[in-house]
Parts: structure tokens; sequence; C-alpha cells
């Protein structure tokens, strides 16, 4: 059968939703010719569930894939129609940008993006077998070979298939064998995985109904607008380069109605008939998993968000079902404000192949297949965010690789990113992984306001991020520097006007007649840089991302140094590194399971042996005696 | 850790009995070959933990004439894993002379096992998943213990009242912080209204109970470590003779050590399960020296640094210039002070009364020479140090101080976190520190991996354990 087209690439990308254009743009960008494959050219980048990006700790990944130089920040700062800073009330770690995206628009945009990118090319077909061969220790990726029989080879493959391997949408006792939005599934290359001896599970996740706004009754509903000051995701934006009017969304809730017609009909749910068997995600619930699992809740909120701005169709946020077409046709009409809706897509669960991401390396790269990497949903993520930057680090590491250059691996304490991908490749996860704050244990530090202080250069020595970006954010570092140095000197006197000024915003007077710098000022709770101006003469003026570094590095001088310390703690146990041949079988203190976990596993230091579940204090005691002993031996 | 190690596991001293131990997969083998029942049989280790009686002897020369009996000794046999390190364990009570376990412990070597580094066999016990890292260093503490209530606290620690009460306060700061973090990821099913109150709540029960542990690591010190004592007095006012009358019978047990000053001796002794530290005994021995100052100045600057002060009044003479440099040395120091009025048996020239100045201290009429008020003493020791008793039946002690140290850390961290809710801190900066009170509660327990505290553990013990 492969007796047509024969073509050399340097990197292969499988699957073109946001992780495959990540991959693929971070590859040709790097200067390697790249194909990306996509069983619908129509569907590069398709958001099929929920229309914006970002959201609680889905904000941070996007802003950080910024500054290391991806795409999906400025991909959204020109589709967005709405944007909202969530988690305001809450310290700046966790606060967290969110826009809702006119859908078409943020394809149309990528798609440009990536058709007009040099070295990156698009080909319509389904990839349904790789190409190996052995070597030691494994197998090597050679390319693949298309559900025609073409063949493509390449010494870099990333697979980015999304949810689309074997994929099968239900809704009740209805199911077809399809991708998102009735496109068609993969249906070969999980075969092929297997046969590579590349393990393989089922995941399901799921999407709410979209309902027609001209049938929906606003008027009973909440209005949900967004913010006045429209703040970039990129950091090469400024609010006043993407501001636009915005669309509002809607807030209603579910009633005992309700849940009288979920629980009435529970019986006819796959997921709890078992026709499902796919894990579905526990953040990410459907309605009537909420309603099963909190029995005691009056109502569950549902979010009326528009999916574009030429669309009438209106996405049910929280209504997440895979409830038969007439219940949910019945659930919909019980909500208020819905009492006419008419739906045009239903509800759906989605069930589909996807990898134990605990085969791959930190560098998403297959341990026992050289050159293979994945990247996404195909890894048991789930969310836009979290499959893009797995395909832009995925994309960067195959194409180091392929130059000949060390990988990169982020870390806990670098970013979110590290965390996300740490945690898949590290940790057991029997359902789809969804980022969250509570999962960065060094949350203060990873914040999005100043993810570029933390990646830019990073993104600069890779070669994606320009060197005008990067010196743009030199200046911004030295500005913040200055200034946070002028307000640890400056002293406000115990005279009148500080005293005015501290009494107008409630805050304690100075009596000490030698004063207190503006700096500790700025760490009283009540007061901030922002407010300061009033009473500083002198204050330069800066652009409100260096204010706003001043103000958090300032204010929060205190837990921010807490914090570095914890990471310093870390990264010694980060550093010690295990020797990649040790067969922890004859490490005969460590217990059973742990010996089975490591060399499962085979982690790179301490620090990610500690996180890998089955491997306790003990074990870890054990490993850094070893470690000792190995290196009393060496000297 | 194929190999098999062997150690004298009692003291190097002249003693009724002394064990050798063997730990590993040879040490069945080993001591078949130099062990013989009474009866001249092998030794019959198919049945665990049984004692068998017989005799050691040098079973590497075949001839039979010169085959040389050692000792007659007791041999327990533990099969592995039911031992204490885990792996197939020896031990051999013999005769307790010196030369007598070295020459065994030689025999055990000769035959294939190993001389053990310091701290292998509870090295290898933790190893082998018997003990967790608080336990190990409770078992330094029952080897190291020096007194009846030490051992007690290592006793109480090796079973884990210590960790169970530790696991507690994690388990509550760890529910409270899953609280926190779950609201923050799901703020519309968990709400933190009202959760402020009980967070400070439980902080100020976890702190009242991490601060006790604290207070009485204190008693734990002194209990392991011993109440270190300087003995004062002007010359000739009895302290050589309290000294000896403290030591009373137990004299034997008392050894000199070099002390880490310049020239300062210290002696230990065993006061009814409480241990005082006699310091700078040079200086009290050193009384009948020409140059008389010398001791007391010398004896004060050592007392300095002590727990208890002890001043020997001469009850037969009037109070004289280095009478009055004590008790202005007393005035000025906040320290536990024990007035003894010695040579109560002779006619007083001393009262209560013209020690008015240290009239807070506790004075007990004694005579060193006669033996009388020594139980007094003692009791009001205990008064100073204990509340009057030790009990421990629902009390126990903190002994190291790296427990003390993470026990403080966390102290610390969680005041941090009270200090965070009075300044209205957004609930998500809470979890920073107590994350750090989390993480200083679990070194104590070795539950958090702390890279350089295996080594630093194993390091501390002695040969043979």
């Amino acid at each position: 059968m492969n007796n047509h087209i024969e073509e050399e690439f340097d990197i292969i990308v499988v699957g073109a939703g946001h992780a495959g254009c990540e991959a693929a743009l971070a590859s040709a960008r790097l200067g390697l010719k790249t194909v990306m494959f996509t069983v619908s050219v129509d569907s590069i980048a398709l958001m099929p569930c929920n229309p914006n990006i970002g959201g609680t700790s889905k904000g941070h990944l996007v802003c950080e894939l910024d500054a290391l130089g991806g795409e999906m920040g400025k991909c959204i700062d020109k589709a967005f129609i709405q944007t909202k800073m969530l988690n305001v009330s809450k310290g700046p770690a966790v606060h967290s940008l969110r826009a809702q995206a006119d859908k078409q628009f943020y394809i149309h945009e990528m798609r440009k993006t990536v058709e007009n990118t040099d070295n990156l090319y698009i080909k319509q077909a389904e990839v349904s077998e790789l190409i190996t061969e052995e070597i030691k220790d494994g197998l090597k990726i050679n390319g693949v070979v298309t559900s025609s029989g073409a063949v493509y080879k390449s010494k870099k493959v990333v697979l980015c298939t999304g949810v689309y391997l074997n994929a099968r949408c239900i809704y009740g006792d209805v199911s077809e064998y399809t991708g998102p939005n009735g496109l068609r599934a993969a249906n070969h290359l999980t075969k092929s995985m297997m046969d590579k001896g590349i393990s393989v599970r089922r995941f399901k996740t799921g999407t709410p109904a979209r309902v027609d706004s001209r049938s929906i009754d606003f008027s009973k509903m909440e209005e949900q607008k967004g913010d006045d000051f429209i703040r970039p995701f990129s950091f090469s934006n400024d609010p006043w380069d993407i501001e636009k009017d915005q669309v509002s969304c809607w807030l209603t809730y579910t009633n005992e109605d309700t849940h009288n017609i979920i629980r009435d009909n529970i019986d006819r749910s796959p997921l709890y008939s078992g026709d499902i068997k796919g894990t579905g995600p526990r953040y990410c619930p459907s309605i009537e998993d909420k309603v099963m699992k909190f029995p005691d809740k009056e109502r569950h909120q549902i979010f009326i968000e528009p999916e574009g701005l030429y669309t009438n169709e209106m996405y049910l946020s929280g209504l997440s079902s895979s409830l038969p077409e007439d219940v949910q046709h019945a659930m919909v009409r019980s909500i208020k404000g819905l009492e006419n809706a008419q739906i045009v897509r239903n509800a759906y669960a989605i069930e589909y192949d996807c990898i134990d991401a605990n085969q791959l390396k930190p560098t998403l790269e297959f341990k026992r297949i050289e050159g293979l990497y994945s990247a996404g949903q195909l890894n048991g993520s789930s969310g836009y965010e979290e499959a893009a930057v797995q395909g832009f680090m995925a994309g960067v590491n195959a194409a180091r690789s392929a130059l000949g250059k060390d990988e990169i691996v982020l870390d806990r304490s670098d970013a979110y990113i590290g965390v996300l991908i740490d945690d898949l490749v590290t940790k057991e996860s029997f359902e789809p992984y969804r980022m969250m704050t509570s999962r960065a244990e060094y949350r203060l530090l990873l914040r999005q306001d100043n993810a570029d202080i933390r990646l830019r250069k990073i993104g600069h020595d890779i070669g994606l991020v320009s060197d005008e970006e990067y010196e743009a954010f030199e200046d911004k570092l030295k500005m913040i520097a200055d200034e946070i140095s002028r307000m640890e000197t400056k002293i406000a006197g115990s005279n009148q006007r500080v005293n005015d000024f501290l009494n107008k915003y409630n805050s304690a007077l100075l009596e000490n007649s030698k004063g207190v710098s503006f700096a500790s000022l700025i760490r009283r709770p009540e007061l901030n840089y922002e407010l300061l101006e009033e009473i500083d003469d002198e204050r330069p003026e800066l652009p409100w991302r260096v204010r706003e570094q001043v103000n958090i590095e300032i204010k929060y001088e205190g837990y921010i140094r807490r914090q570095l310390q914890q990471v310093k703690q870390f990264k010694k146990l980060e550093g010690k590194k295990l020797p990649k041949d040790i067969d922890y079988k004859e490490l005969s203190g460590l217990r059973i399971e742990a010996q089975q976990k490591l060399n499962l596993i085979k982690p790179e230091n301490i620090g990610q042996a500690g996180r890998i579940s089955g491997v306790s204090p003990a074990d870890i005691s054990v490993l850094l005696i070893y470690l000792e002993q190995l290196r009393n031996k060496k000297e | 850790m194929k190999d098999t190690i062997a150690a004298i596991a009692t003291g190097l001293t002249e003693s009724g009995i002394g064990i050798i131990r063997m730990s590993g997969p040879d040490s069945y083998d080993i001591i078949s070959k130099i062990f013989k029942t009474k009866s001249g049989k092998k030794i019959n280790l198919e049945e665990s933990h049984k004692v068998h009686y017989g005799f050691i002897f040098d079973g590497s020369d075949h001839d039979s004439v010169s085959r040389e009996t050692l000792d007659e000794v007791l041999v327990i046999n533990m099969k592995g894993p039911r031992s204490f390190t885990g792996e197939d364990v020896i031990e051999i009570d013999c005769h307790g002379g010196v030369l007598m376990m070295k020459r065994i412990l030689e025999l055990t070597l000769k035959n294939g096992a190993r001389l053990s580094e310091p701290g292998e066999f509870t090295k290898r016990a933790f190893l082998n998943g018997k003990l967790d890292l608080s336990q190990a260093e409770a078992v330094i503490d029952i080897i190291n213990a020096k007194n009846d209530n030490a051992l007690k606290a290592s006793v109480k620690q090796l079973k884990g009242v210590v960790s169970d009460k530790i696991k507690k306060c994690r388990e509550i700061i760890l529910e409270d912080t899953a609280f926190i973090e779950a609201a923050l990821d799901d703020p519309e099913h968990i709400s933190l209204e009202g959760f402020n109150d009980k967070l400070s709540n439980d902080i100020n029960n976890l702190s009242k109970d991490i601060e006790y542990m604290i207070r009485t690591s204190e008693n734990g010190k002194l209990i392991k470590e011993g109440i270190n004592t300087v003995i004062v007095g002007k010359p000739n006012a009895g302290k050589s003779s309290l000294l000896n009358a403290l030591m009373g019978e137990e004299r034997a047990i008392v050894t000199d050590i070099a002390g880490t000053t310049r020239d300062t001796l210290e002696e230990s002794i065993n006061l009814g399960g409480i241990s005082l530290n006699i310091i700078d005994t040079a200086g009290i021995r050193d009384t009948d020296d020409i140059v008389e100052k010398i001791g007391v100045e010398r004896a004060l600057n050592a007392a300095e640094n002590a727990d208890l002060i002890i001043y020997v009044v001469d009850g037969a003479v009037k109070l004289d210039d280095s009478d009055y440099k004590i008790i202005d040395f007393i005035k000025s120091h906040n320290k536990k002070v024990l007035i003894v009025l010695n040579k109560y048996d002779l006619e007083q020239k001393v009262n209560a009364e013209d020690l008015y100045e240290l009239k807070n201290a506790s004075l007990i009429n004694a005579s060193a020479k006669k033996l009388i008020g020594i139980d007094e003493i003692q009791s009001e020791i205990e008064k100073l140090f204990y509340n009057g008793s030790i009990s421990f039946n629902d009390e126990f002690y903190i002994t190291s101080a790296r427990q003390k140290n993470a026990l403080i850390e966390a102290l610390e961290a969680l005041k941090n976190v009270d200090d965070s809710i009075k300044c209205n801190m957004p609930e998500d900066f809470y979890s920073i520190d107590l994350m750090n009170a989390y993480t200083s509660l679990g070194y104590v327990l070795g539950e958090e991996v702390d890279e350089d505290l295996v080594n630093e553990i194993f390091g501390k013990f002695c040969m043979g354990k």
C-alpha cells in the first residue's frame, strides 16, 4: 500500500488543535521543515467545547505560553469578545484572566497564522501508523504513514491527537463513532501505538448543549459584563492596542425541578448505566454528577456564553451532560430564562483513547521511543490551555533535539507549565487532568502578572521571543528595580500632609518624627502603591505593568520571601539527580511497590521520585543513602 | 547491603555480661561454625527466637586438641524479617570482660562478618522498614540514655507517642489547607464564609499543643542530657563532701570525662532518676589550692551556663567576702538555685536571716559528712525542675534539638498564618505558612525528607547499635 508520495520532514506534528498548532508553530519558527496533519483543515484550532480561553490557573498557562513565545495569547487578544479578571477579591497569585472568544474568529486568526508561517506545511490526512526501527533499549521513530498509504519520513514526530483516537460521542443510548462536532475520528493510530508498546487507556469528557439566543429570555438572568480595564494575555500587547466593545454573558441557575428531572432519569445516563467506561474529569463535572454528588445544593450556576459575534448559538456553561435528548430538552427548559429555549446542538459525552503520560520524559518524549513526543489531551489532560502549553513544549523540545540542542524542562517552581507536565509524567491519574491553582506549591511566585519575569529570557534563548520584545522586557525589569529601590529609600515624614493622607484611608498615623519608608506604607493592608501617589511628588510616569509589579513585590515581600525559601528547599532535592541506569529492584531497602513504581517512571531526580504515589519518605531516605554511597564510591 | 555485620553491642567496659551481635545473611552460618551446645552438638537454628546454651570455640582449627573453647555463652537466634534489623540476627551473650568480647567479635569477623559502622544496625532496621525516623532517633536516645527517666522518654518516643501527637497536628493543618484550596478551585460549591474563625481557633489550639511540646522539650533535654549543675561555695565549705555524698554508693558508674572548656571536668550523678552533670569538679577539688579565690571565680564562671547552682554555705563560720561575691552573682543571674546550709551538725554561725537577700531560693540544712539532708536536696531539685515529680504517664518529651527546632519553625509558621488572618489577607495567602508548618512537623517524623537528615542521624550512632 505504501506506494505513493514519500517525503521527508524535520518534524511531523499529528493533529492541528491547540497543542498541534503550538507545536508546529514553534518548530517551524525555529527553522525546521514542519508538517502538521489534521483530519480536517477546517478544524484547525477548533474550540469544540467552551467558548473561552483562560480562567482560574488556565489564564496563568496562557500568560506563561506567551512569555515563552507561544501563539495562544496573541490569538485570543485578537479574537476575544469579553475579558474578565477572576478572583480579584483574592490575592494576586490567584487572579486569573479569562476571555470569551469568538470561536470562528479564533480559528480564522490561528489558521491565518499557521498558514503564513515559513517552513510550516499543512496536510489533511489521517495518520494511521508510526514507522519505527529498533535500537538498544527501545525504538526510534522514523516517520508516519497516512490512512491512504502515503509515507512521511521524519526523525521527530509529535502526537497531538486530542480526543480523536477511536472517539465516540454519546448522549443517552445514542452513540456515534465520531470526533467532536461530528468530525471524523482517527480509528487506526491507536493500534499502531499499541503495537509499538505504548499503553493506552480510555478517558471521557463532555460538553453542554448550545441554544438559540433568540429563544432565551435574558431579562430573567443576571448580566455578566466584561471588565472596564481590558487586560491583554500577551505581554506584547497593551490594553489600548486591543480595545473593543464587549458583549455580555448571563447567569441563571438550575432549580429543584431541574434536579428532579435529572434524578428521575439518572438510570438513562450512560455514565450511570455503565455504557461509558472512560473516566471523566472530577473538576469539570456533568450536571448529573453535580446533582448526584451535592444533593443538598439547591441550585447550580449556569452561565450563558455567546459562541461568537456572528452566531446566535449560546453555550450553557455548567450544564454539560450525556443524558438523552428528551431529558436534556426538559432539563434545559426547567431553567429560569430558558423556558422556551431551542437547542441547536445537544450536549454529549465523548470517549477517546489517550496514553498514560508516565511513559513520557519531562521533555514529553516517550522514554522508550526516541524522537516520538506526545502532547495535549492525548496525555490525559483536559482543556485548550493545558493542550497548548504541552504542544509548545513538545514542539520546542523536538526541534531542539533535531538541532542537537539541550531540551528544555520547566520545573514546579518555574511555571504552571512545569507543574502540569511534572504531574502528568510523574503522578498517577485516573481522570482527565485539569490545571488548578492548588496544584502549584509555589503559587505566589507563579503569578500570571510576572510570567514574563519568570520565562521571557527562556523564550528569548529558545529563539521564539524577538529581540525587540526582549529589549522591551529588559527595560521593564530595570524600571521595576529602580522604582522598588526608590520606594524602599523614600521616607514619608510624620507631617501634616502624610498624616492627612493616612487618616483618609483609615491607616495608623505616623508619630515617630523620623518617618517611615514608602515601602513600609505600601505593606499596610489598607494602602498600596497607587494610593501613595497622592503624597509622592517625584513619582515617575511608569507603564501599568511596571506599577503593578512594584506594588506586588513590595506589598507581599514577606510572603514572597518565605515562598522563595520553600523553593530553595525544593531545588535541593530536584538537584539530586538519579542515574538513568539504576535498577531499583537491586536496592533492597526499598519496599516492593516503590521498586516497581520507580522502575516504571525512572525519575530524573530525588524530588520527582518523592512525588510518585507509592514512594514513601522512607523510600526516599533509602535513595538518599544510596546516592550518598554512590558519591563515596566515586571519591 | 548483602553482607553480614557484627559488633559489640554493650559498652566496652568491665561488666557482668557482654553482647556481641551479628546481622545479615551469613550470621546463622557463622554462629554454626563457632558455637557448640553443651553436649557438643551443632546449634539447631530451625526455630527462631530460641536461646541456646553452649560454648564459643575457634572452629577454624580442625585439630580438636588445640580447639580452644573461648567462653560459655547464651546464643539467641532471630530469623529475619522478625528481628530488630529485619535480617537474620544472632546475639551472643558472653561474659563481660573486654578481652573476651573482643576475642569473640574477632572470631565472627574471621568467619565472614564485617565490623559494623556506627549506627549500621539501626540504619538497616530503618532501611528494612522496621523503624520510622523518629523511632530511629529514639533508639539513639535509648542507647545514650543516662538514667531511667531518659530511657522512659525514649521508649515512649519509640512507641510513637510523639509521632501520634504530631500526626494529629498535621492532619488538622492539612484539612484546613485542603479546604482553602478546594474553595479556591471550586468557589461555586465550597464557601469560605466563616472559615477564618474556625482556622483561628485551630491555629490557637495547635500553637498551644506545639508550645507545650517545645516547653517540655526542655524537660526532655534535662532528662536525657542531665541538669548542668555547678556547686559553689567558699573554700572548705564542704563542696567535695557534698559531691561525694550525692554520688553515694553509685560511685562506680561515675565517669570522668573531659569537658568542652579548657580545664573543666564533668561528673555525672544519678540522683533518683535525675542526672546531674556537675560542671567544673576540678574547681571543687582544687579548693585546697593556695590561690583560694580562684576556686570561687572559676565556679561562678562555670555557673554562667549552668541549669542549676548549688550554693554550699559553711554554717559553722560567718559569711565572708567569697559568700557575698556568690550572693551578688546569684542575685544578678536568673538561675535556679539551691542553698545548702552545710555542717548542720556543728554549731551554727549562719542562719537563714543572714541569707535574706536570697530568700527566693530554697534553703536546706544539711551535713554532707553525716549525710543529713541529702534526700531533701533530691526532692528539692525535682521540685525545681519537674514541678515536683517526673511523671511519664501521659507526658511525652521531645528530646532532640533537631525536633525542637522543627517545632519552633512550625510555631512561627502558624503565627504567620494568624498574622495574615488578622491583617485580612486573602485566604490564598494562608497556604504558604500552613504548608510550612505542615512541613516542619513532618521533619520531626521524617515524613518530610530533608536531604541531610538521614546521614546526620545515622552518623550519631555508636558502633554496634
